[in-house]
């Protein structure tokens, strides 16, 4: 028997969690390496390598085993203090991050090993040529500290490593002895490891053989601190744990040198691997801690603290993490569940209505009656259930950010530009689906802003711009939608460069082209076939443009929209819903024909005379409140009949900074409605975002508001009216 | 009676392998793990016949485990197999030094452990 072929997914996801976990660290190690770095983190990064060669190994994965090998060979080395974290390192493990990735996804698709194996065996043997260098072994320091032998033995070569540097550098070692019950030793433990982390290093965590009394289990922490006696003491002093030199050490004296030095270098805080990390940057802590009380502890007058009497042995099986993966699948056909039980409710209501009505029966309508309450009952319950299948489906953009973030490295390298990139809002939350479907665009739009924003370092000096450029990207939630900001510190956008290119490739006429204001103009980079860009690179010659991004982010209900400064910079700005599965909406009829409006995009509904309506540059243009917004007869956009009527029903619709006015014939009301996709040659006609099932087996279609606003502002639609 | 292994592994995927292994074989049952702590919480609770553990894990590794395991008079007789991956012989060492019985490579072959676990567990 070889591993389970079921067991593939099993391993594509716990390696793709490993690699998500290296990425982060990785970027935070690159941020360290000029300065001293965090022992923590390189082990961290260590044990993720070590778990991926494993894994892979086990899975058949030998391609993906043996680069693993080598990034492992590296890093350990790199812990081991053996070889610098030099740029070539870091780069090479970065780029080996990237194999790793791309080879994983050749086998979760199952495919034959491609390109990917070959690029990742060129790979590993520069990792390997890199693994060799470093000076001899320093000398065994341990010996001269006489740690007891049978301690030694348990420190794996890493722990001896770091005990070592401690040594070297002078740092006192200690033992912190932590006893506790056995029902929450782990509670305990991790407050013991918080309680000491600001203080110095934790490095090995020996459960003590010596068996405990009753159904305690004790700890022995080796721990290197130069904080004091008394710091050390005061950060345990809630706590179970006593402290006392490492034997073979000298007692180390208290020192208020090496106590004010420790507080004030800054406090080596773990990476955080938490999934909101926001920013690339790791924030270091600069306060000092407070200041230690001048409070004498006793030292070893105290027994160590008897365990609480023994609990019965229950729930402790319980694993630490509480998290559980989901195929997205399994969420989707929730969610169809759910769609379908609303129809449900939806024909339960209108029986319940029509019981109401046949209102000469009074037992009839009390149980209409009945039936309603239930059903909003039901309604809320409904409600609760769709919120939570919502919130499960959420993940952060982060998990995109962070890709991006080592994508922007290589690319600033391969253009020789200089540049930061500043990542902020990677909390924020949106549907899988969509955060997928965004690294794509995200990638292509940041590819434009190195390849052809940020100028080379030589020649931002010479504008007085700070050699190195700055690449941001920021999302943001606002209501029911996310915008993501994509800026550069760039040249800007060349206005009389587009003029002339849109021209010259008769997407616009020239007189057109002189009347269009700025944002118009801009916005013209988005035609498809548009590209400026002088040259043809490596970064952006993929033969994919600007046009391909847009429909991608119209694809998930989302716009687009650039502002750029000349000399300044540009910024594209994407407006995204936070889910595309389940949307409350107005309904809406139109010659007797029923739409389904998006409900956030709505923002008021007015009712228009028909006198009202002008006709401005052959657009129909109504007045809201002192704004001139553009007047669209859904009827006349989709070929109906028109009713002749004096007043006009208008939704008024919004998107970003856009608004719109809808006219419609009726409003019929509220209503939750999945969406689903129209196939065929359905899926490209404009204006339509899908269809939906309404309870009584009627199917209507979604307006695409995204997709109308573009109509009513895009010039070249204009240029069809010419 | 069957017999019950207690497996400390923090990789998921390897872990249910090894699980599914060691169900393989008929009268075992498996008791995974996923770190030190866990395994120290489950110790008491069971007589365990064996104790498969990886070495290079967070919290307690595997060393440290075997170092509690082997020093407790109540655990010490339990045969216990340690997981390495090549390249880390010095820690592999160590393990069969604070008395592993047995070491396994990864990646090992369903095999090779299961002929272990019969011969450890007397199991025809």
């Amino acid at each position: 028997m070889s591993p389970p072929a079921k067991g593939l997914s099993e391993f594509v996801a716990e390696a793709n969690e490993i690699l998500d976990l290296l990425g982060r660290d990785l970027l935070v190690l690159d941020e360290q390496r000029r300065s001293e770095l965090d022992p923590d983190l390189v082990n961290r990064i260590f044990r993720g390598a070590h778990s991926l060669k494993g894994l892979s190994g086990m899975f058949g994965q030998d391609a993906m085993a043996d680069l693993a090998h080598a990034a492992e060979e590296v890093l350990d080395r790199l812990r081991l203090g053996k070889i610098e974290p030099s740029a070539p390192v870091v780069d090479s493990l970065v780029e080996a991050l990237d194999a790793l990735q791309a080879l994983l996804s050749e086998a979760s698709r199952e495919g034959h090993e491609g390109r990917s194996a070959e690029r990742a065996k060129l790979l590993a043997n520069r990792l390997s040529s890199l693994a060799s260098f470093g000076p001899p072994p320093s000398s065994d320091e341990l010996d001269e500290i006489g740690l007891p032998a049978q301690i030694r033995a348990v420190f794996t070569e890493y722990e001896e490593h770091r005990l070592k540097e401690n040594v070297r550098k002078g740092v006192p070692l200690w033992r912190v002895r932590a006893a506790f019950d056995l029902t929450d030793f782990d509670v305990g433990l991790a407050k013991v490891n918080d309680a000491l982390k600001p203080l110095g290093e934790v490095i090995s965590t020996l459960p003590s053989a010596e068996p405990g009394a009753g159904s305690g289990i004790a700890f022995d922490l080796i721990f290197g601190s130069k904080s004091a006696a008394e710091r050390i003491h005061q950060a345990l002093i809630e706590l179970p744990a006593k402290l006392a030199p490492l034997s073979g050490q000298p007692a180390p004296a208290p020192s208020p040198v090496a106590e004010e030095k420790a507080a004030a270098e800054p406090a080596r805080k773990p990476a955080t691997t938490k999934r909101h990390r926001v920013s690339v940057r790791p924030r270091r802590p600069t306060e000092a801690p407070p200041p230690a009380r001048v409070e004498l502890p006793r030292l070893h007058a105290e027994e160590g603290p008897t365990p609480t009497e023994r609990r019965e042995p229950d729930l402790s099986l319980r694993s630490l993490t509480q998290t559980v993966r989901v195929d997205i699948r399994r969420l989707d056909s929730l969610m169809n569940a759910v769609g379908e039980l609303l129809l449900i409710r939806a024909n339960v209501q209108r029986l319940a209505e029509s019981a109401l009505a046949a209102g000469a029966h009074a037992v009839s309508k009390l149980w209409g009656q009945e039936l309603s309450r239930e059903c909003r009952a039901l309604e809320r319950k409904l409600d609760e259930l769709q919120t939570g299948i919502l919130d499960a489906r959420m993940v952060p953009l982060g998990q995109v950010f962070d890709k991006l973030a080592r994508l922007v490295r290589r690319l600033a390298r391969e253009a020789g530009k200089e540049l930061d990139f500043a990542v902020s809002g990677g909390e924020v939350e949106l549907d899988k689906l969509i955060v997928e479907e965004l690294s794509d665009p995200l990638m292509h739009i940041i590819r434009n802003a190195i390849d052809h924003g940020v100028e080379l370092p030589d020649e931002r000096a010479e504008h007085g711009k700070p050699r190195r450029g700055t690449v941001s990207l920021r999302a943001e939630q606002r209501g029911n939608h996310v915008v993501i900001e994509v800026s550069d510190d760039g040249s800007g956008l060349d206005e009389s460069r587009i003029r002339q290119v849109a021209v010259q490739r008769g997407l616009v006429v020239a007189d057109q082209a002189q009347e269009m204001n700025r944002r118009e103009l801009q916005n013209l980079i988005f035609l498809p076939g548009f590209s400026t860009a002088r040259s043809v690179s490596a970064i952006s010659g993929r033969g994919v443009g600007l046009d391909v991004v847009k429909t991608n982010i119209a694809n998930l209900s989302g716009i687009i929209d650039v502002s750029s400064e000349a000399g300044r910079g540009t910024t594209l700005t994407l407006t995204l819903p936070v889910t595309l599965a389940i949307i409350r909406a107005l309904m809406v009829s139109v010659s007797d024909r029923t739409y389904a409006v998006p409900l956030n995009s709505v923002l008021e509904i007015v009712s228009v005379e028909g006198s009202e309506i002008r006709t401005v540059e052959r657009r129909e243009v109504f007045s809201l409140r002192g704004r001139t917004l553009p007047f669209m007869r859904l009827a006349r956009l989709f070929a109906l009949p028109e009713r002749p009527l004096s007043r006009h029903f208008v939704v008024v619709v919004g998107l970003a900074q856009e608004r719109l006015g809808l006219a419609v014939d009726e409003l019929i009301g509220q209503q939750d409605i999945v969406i689903k996709p129209l196939g065929g040659k359905l899926r490209h006609i404009p204006g339509i975002a899908g269809a939906t099932d309404l309870g009584n087996r009627r199917t209507v279609l979604v307006l695409d508001i995204g997709a109308l606003m573009e109509e009513v502002i895009s010039p070249e639609r204009r240029a069809e009216f010419i | 009676m069957g017999s019950k292994v207690l497996i400390v592994e923090d990789s998921k995927a390897t872990r249910e392998f090894i699980a599914a292994t060691v169900e393989s074989v008929p009268g075992v049952e498996a008791y995974p793990t996923a770190s030190g702590l866990e395994a120290l919480k489950l110790l008491p609770r069971h007589r365990f016949d064996l104790i498969i553990t990886d070495i290079n894990m967070p919290d307690i590794n595997g060393l440290e485990l075997i170092h509690f395991v082997k020093g407790n008079p109540s655990y010490r007789d339990t045969p216990l197999f340690v997981i390495t991956t090549e390249g880390r012989e010095q820690d592999r060492d160590k393990g069969m030094a604070l008395g592993a019985a047995e070491y396994l490579v990864k990646p090992f072959q369903p095999h090779s452990l299961e002929a272990l676990l019969r011969r450890y567990l007397r199991i025809a």
